[in-house]
């Protein structure tokens, strides 16, 4: 098996975003800018290396019919886990991302890397897969929320570029924005994957 | 049924574990989260009020204030926040519940006399762009100074004085309600509140 394919598969080749799809619900939702985006990703990138591994250490204990019930007790108590130290030890970035953080319970791509791949393969690849799709999952949302915070308010990472004139875009931050953004990247990524095949 | 019992037993010790694992990291989590939020807490306060040296929080009065629509006894807290021993100012709690989107909660600070010291905007869930700029410096700056005598607590748009946001006059308008409700209730009760401590 190589591992170097089992990480560098979700960068790009299936991004869960821009190839899969997967996740919508964080993905729309926070990309509000980029750095909520970034931070997003990487919580969910920790927790994603977390369950994956745990999982994947675990998969001969864990009987088939009740390994769905199973992966969602482990996903969520890592995801408590996380919100309380960062609660904890990390006060700003708690603050910062507070409200996301119980959203990635519900992010489907953490259980459908438990179950596609963390549930049937080794402890080493289902550590790189986690990695490798938790940070092509970070980099689509970075990607999103730059361009919506670019493009909305005229900032990026809170940095004004375009100088106070810029007359903000608000359809880009609101709501209807993530569906449009998304969209567009979609089929730029597609435009791009079938010029190369 | 051995198959049912296999599993019910597997399920049952991972949640178990699980369970386990959540309690001894609450544990070990409980004190410095409470020393965090009352860092925050004391930095709002802070920001609210006049120079102080001590700590408000330790030295607050609690008033009850009223029933909500359910017939529930609400309470207000009033933080005082003292330099050299003198009261310097109080700092309360209001909530906004006629915002654009949720509650908006504003920590409000005012000097003896009942004149606004500060606001800060704890929580706000405002649309990004528009209705969250309640929450920038300019916008906060405008109520400093400000008291139930000396200006007309409305936005400019319905015929006051406080600036409201282009294209979002919901939000400001929410927040200088409840901080004119914050103030008269301070007026009302200000004997009470700033009597000395245990009286």
């Amino acid at each position: 098996m190589n591992l170097w394919h089992e990480f560098s598969k979700g960068l790009w080749r299936e991004n869960p975003i821009f190839r899969l799809v997967l996740g919508m619900c964080p993905t729309l939702a926070v990309t509000t800018s980029a750095i909520n985006g970034l931070g997003m990703g990487l919580a969910t990138t920790f927790v994603l290396v977390c369950s994956n591994t745990v999982i994947a250490l675990l998969r001969k204990l864990i009987p088939a019919q009740v390994r769905i019930p199973a992966y969602i007790v482990l996903i969520a108590s890592f995801v408590t886990v996380v919100q309380l130290c960062m609660e904890a030890y990390v006060y700003d970035l708690y603050k910062a991302l507070g409200i996301f953080i119980p959203l990635i319970v519900v992010n489907c791509i953490i259980l459908g890397r438990a179950e596609a791949f963390a549930g049937k393969n080794p402890v080493l690849p289902s550590l790189l897969d986690g990695c490798g799709m938790g940070l092509g999952f970070t980099f689509a949302l970075f990607v999103l929320g730059s361009v919506r915070e670019l493009l909305g308010t005229g900032a990026f990472l809170g940095f004004n570029l375009f100088g106070a004139a810029y007359p903000s875009f608000l359809l880009l931050i609101l709501p209807p924005g993530a569906f449009i953004a998304l969209a567009i990247l979609l089929a730029l990524m597609n435009r791009i994957e079938a010029g190369r095949n | 049924m051995r198959e049912i019992g296999r599993l019910v037993v597997a399920l049952t010790l991972i949640a178990v574990i699980s369970g386990l694992i959540l309690a001894v990291v609450e544990g070990m989590t409980r004190e410095p989260i409470a020393a965090q939020r009352r860092l925050e807490m004391l930095k709002a306060l802070r920001a609210v009020l006049p120079p102080i040296d001590n700590e408000p929080d330790t030295d607050a009065v609690t008033l009850p204030a009223g029933k909500n629509a359910k017939g529930l006894e609400l309470q207000r807290t009033f933080f005082r926040g003292r330099h050299q021993g003198a009261l310097a100012g109080v700092a309360f709690r209001v909530t906004a519940p006629d915002g654009y989107s949720g509650n908006i909660e504003i920590m409000v600070g005012v000097d003896p006399g009942g004149a606004v010291a500060g606001i800060e905007i704890l929580t706000q869930s405002e649309t990004p762009g528009l209705g969250n700029k309640i929450s920038e410096a300019g916008f906060k700056a405008q109520f400093r100074g400000k008291s139930l005598d000396n200006a007309d607590w409305r936005v400019k748009k319905d015929g006051g004085q406080f600036d409201q946001i282009t294209g979002a006059t919901i939000s400001p308008r929410a927040v200088v309600k409840a901080v004119r409700g914050g103030l008269e209730f301070f007026r009302e009760h200000r004997a009470e509140i700033i009597a000395p401590k245990g009286t």
